[in-house]
C-alpha cells in the first residue's frame, strides 16, 4: 500500500493532489506504508444504496499506523459486524476490480 | 463592534409551494408557486426584483436542484442586475450571497429559492445510479458502498456515542420533537404521531441511525425575498433583519478527513457568527438547526454554545427543553425529519414564520424576536441570526 508523500516537508497527502497544501511543494511521490491500521469509527450498513453487496456490511474509517493523519473510508471484511469496535487493529487486503485494487481491511 | 454589512439586508417576503411525497409537478412549477408567493407576501411586483440566487449544495443528488437561476429568470421575464447559482454552493449560500448583493448595492430586491423533486426522482434513482466509474471525492467512498450521507454521519454518531455515552433514546428525542411539531403544521410531509417504541423498532439504515433519524426527500419549493433595508420601509409584513451571517470553510472537504471524527464544521460557523454580533446563545428564542439527520442538531447545540461539548444528547433528553414551550424550541415546523428536506432553506422560512408570530398551532409563545438557523452538517456549515425589531 502506498500513500502520497511530500518530499518537501514530510507531510502525507490523502486524497492525493498535485501540490502539498502544507508547504506548496510539488515534489510528491507515493511511499509504501505497512498497511496496519486502527478502526477510528464504523457503521453497520443495512440499506441497499447500490446494487451488489450482501447486507449488512461494515463501513469503517481507519487511520494508518505510518501516517495517522491519513484516514481511509473502507470496508471491514471477514468479520461478524456485531464484533467490530472502535480501536480494533486491522490490516489492508486488496480486492481487484478490473484495473482498480480496492483497499479493504481485515482484523489482525 | 462595527455595524456589520449584513444588517442592511432584510427578509421582506416568504413563500412556500405545496410540499409532499411525489407531487408529479415540475420543479419549475413548484418554484414559481413559492416565488410568486414570496413576492405577494412582500407586496412587491416582479419588476421590483433585480436579483436571483439559488443554491444546490455540493453533493447534488437527482432532483436536488432541478431549477436554475436562469430557468426562473426566463419563466418570469425578469431583468436582473445580479444573480448567483454556483454549483458548489452550500445550503445557505443563496441567502449569504443575496445578503451581500443588497448590502453592496448590486441589487435591491433579490429572490432566493430552492426547489426539489427528490421524492419523484427517487423512483428512477436505483436503476439509473449504477455507474461503473466515479470521480471526484466520491471515488473514495462509493467503491466501499458508502455513497450516502447516512453512512458518513452514522460513523460520526458511532464515535460520538462511544466518546460521550449517548444513546439512541436520546437521539430519538430530536425525531419525536420534529414529528410533534409537524403534526401542528399543515404543510408538513409526515404528520402522523411517532412514538418512542416505533422509533426504537424501526428499520436500521446505518447503525446507529434508523429510518426516523434520516430526513425526508420531498417535492416542493421555498422562496424568500431579500431586500435592502431602505427598500423595505413600507412592507405589509414585519421585516426580518439579518443580524449576523456566516459560512466559513476551514476544514477538510470530506467527513473522513475531519480533525475530530465526532463533530463537523459547525464550530467554525458558530465562532464566526457570534463574532459578528453582541447577541449570545441565551438571547435566542427559537432555533432551527439543520436536521438532515437527527444527530446533527445535537452537535449544533454544542457548537453553537447552548451546552458544552458532549452535552448535546443530554440537552435533548426527554424532549422538554426543545419543545415548543421549552427553553429552546427546536425545528418548530417539524424540521427536515418530518416537514421534509428543503436543504436548509425551509428552516430559514420557518424562522421567519416564528419571528412574525404567525405559526398558528405551532407558534412559540412569548413573541419570539431572535431566531438562529443553521445549515449543513459535515465539511460545510453556515448559520444566520435573524431578528425582528
Amino acid at each position: 500500500m502506498c500513500i502520497l508523500h511530500c518530499n518537501g516537508c514530510g507531510e502525507w497527502l490523502h486524497p492525493p493532489g498535485p501540490v502539498c497544501p502544507g508547504c506548496l511543494s510539488r515534489d510528491l511521490a507515493p511511499r509504501q506504508v505497512s498497511g496496519f491500521a486502527t478502526v477510528e469509527t464504523y457503521t453497520i450498513n443495512h440499506q441497499a444504496w447500490l446494487a451488489g453487496p450482501a447486507m449488512p456490511y461494515v463501513i469503517a474509517i481507519v487511520s494508518l499506523d505510518d501516517c495517522p493523519s491519513v484516514r481511509l473510508t473502507t470496508n471491514l471484511i471477514d468479520c461478524d459486524p456485531a464484533d467490530v469496535r472502535i480501536g480494533d487493529r486491522v490490516r489492508v487486503v486488496f480486492e481487484q476490480h478490473h484495473d482498480v485494487w480496492l483497499p479493504l481491511f481485515v482484523h489482525i | 463592534m462595527p455595524v456589520m454589512p449584513e444588517r442592511s439586508a432584510v427578509i421582506s417576503g416568504i413563500g412556500l409551494s405545496a410540499i409532499g411525497r411525489r407531487l408529479d409537478r415540475s420543479g419549475l412549477n413548484l418554484a414559481l408557486d413559492a416565488v410568486l408567493g414570496a413576492l405577494a407576501d412582500a407586496g412587491l411586483e416582479r419588476s421590483d426584483i433585480d436579483g436571483v440566487a439559488t443554491g444546490s449544495g455540493y453533493a447534488v443528488a437527482p432532483g436536488a436542484s432541478p431549477v436554475s437561476t436562469m430557468d426562473l429568470k426566463e419563466a418570469l421575464g425578469l431583468e436582473l442586475n445580479w444573480y448567483s447559482g454556483a454549483s458548489d454552493s452550500t445550503q445557505m449560500s443563496a441567502l449569504i450571497s443575496a445578503t451581500m448583493a443588497v448590502a453592496s448595492g448590486q441589487a435591491r430586491h433579490v429572490v432566493i429559492f430552492r426547489a426539489v423533486t427528490e421524492a419523484s426522482a427517487r423512483r428512477q434513482c436505483v436503476e439509473d445510479h449504477v455507474a461503473s466509474r466515479v470521480d471526484g471525492w466520491l471515488q473514495w467512498l462509493a467503491p466501499f458502498n458508502a455513497p450516502s450521507a447516512a453512512n458518513w454521519i452514522a460513523m460520526a454518531a458511532t464515535r460520538y456515542f462511544r466518546e460521550f455515552g449517548a444513546t439512541r433514546e436520546q437521539l430519538a428525542q430530536v425525531a419525536l420533537n420534529g414529528r410533534r411539531n409537524a403534526a401542528l403544521t399543515a404543510d408538513a410531509a409526515y404528520r402522523v404521531p411517532l412514538t418512542m417504541e416505533e422509533y426504537l423498532t424501526s428499520r436500521m439504515i446505518s447503525t446507529p441511525l434508523c429510518l426516523f433519524d434520516c430526513d425526508v426527500p420531498i417535492d416542493g419549493a421555498v422562496a424568500m425575498v431579500v431586500s435592502h433595508v431602505d427598500a423595505a420601509r413600507d412592507l405589509r409584513v414585519p421585516a426580518i433583519h439579518i443580524e449576523s451571517i456566516a459560512g466559513p470553510l476551514y476544514g477538510r472537504d470530506t467527513w473522513d478527513q475531519q480533525h475530530d471524527l465526532s463533530r463537523f464544521a459547525g464550530a467554525d460557523a458558530a465562532k464566526r457568527l457570534w463574532s459578528r454580533t453582541d447577541l449570545r446563545p441565551k438571547d435566542v428564542d427559537v432555533a432551527q438547526l439543520y436536521d438532515g439527520f437527527s444527530f446533527l442538531p445535537v452537535i449544533w447545540l454544542e457548537d453553537m454554545g447552548f451546552c458544552g461539548r458532549g452535552e448535546g444528547a443530554a440537552f435533548v433528553e426527554h424532549g422538554t427543553r426543545i419543545a415548543l414551550d421549552g427553553e429552546l424550541p427546536l425545528n418548530t415546523s417539524g424540521g427536515q425529519l418530518s416537514f421534509g428536506r428543503l436543504h436548509g432553506m425551509g428552516l430559514i422560512h420557518e424562522a421567519c414564520v416564528q419571528l412574525r408570530n404567525v405559526g398558528g398551532a405551532r407558534q412559540v409563545p412569548d413573541d419570539p424576536s431572535v431566531a438562529l438557523v443553521t445549515n449543513g452538517g459535515g465539511p460545510v456549515a453556515s448559520a444566520v441570526l435573524l431578528v425582528r425589531h
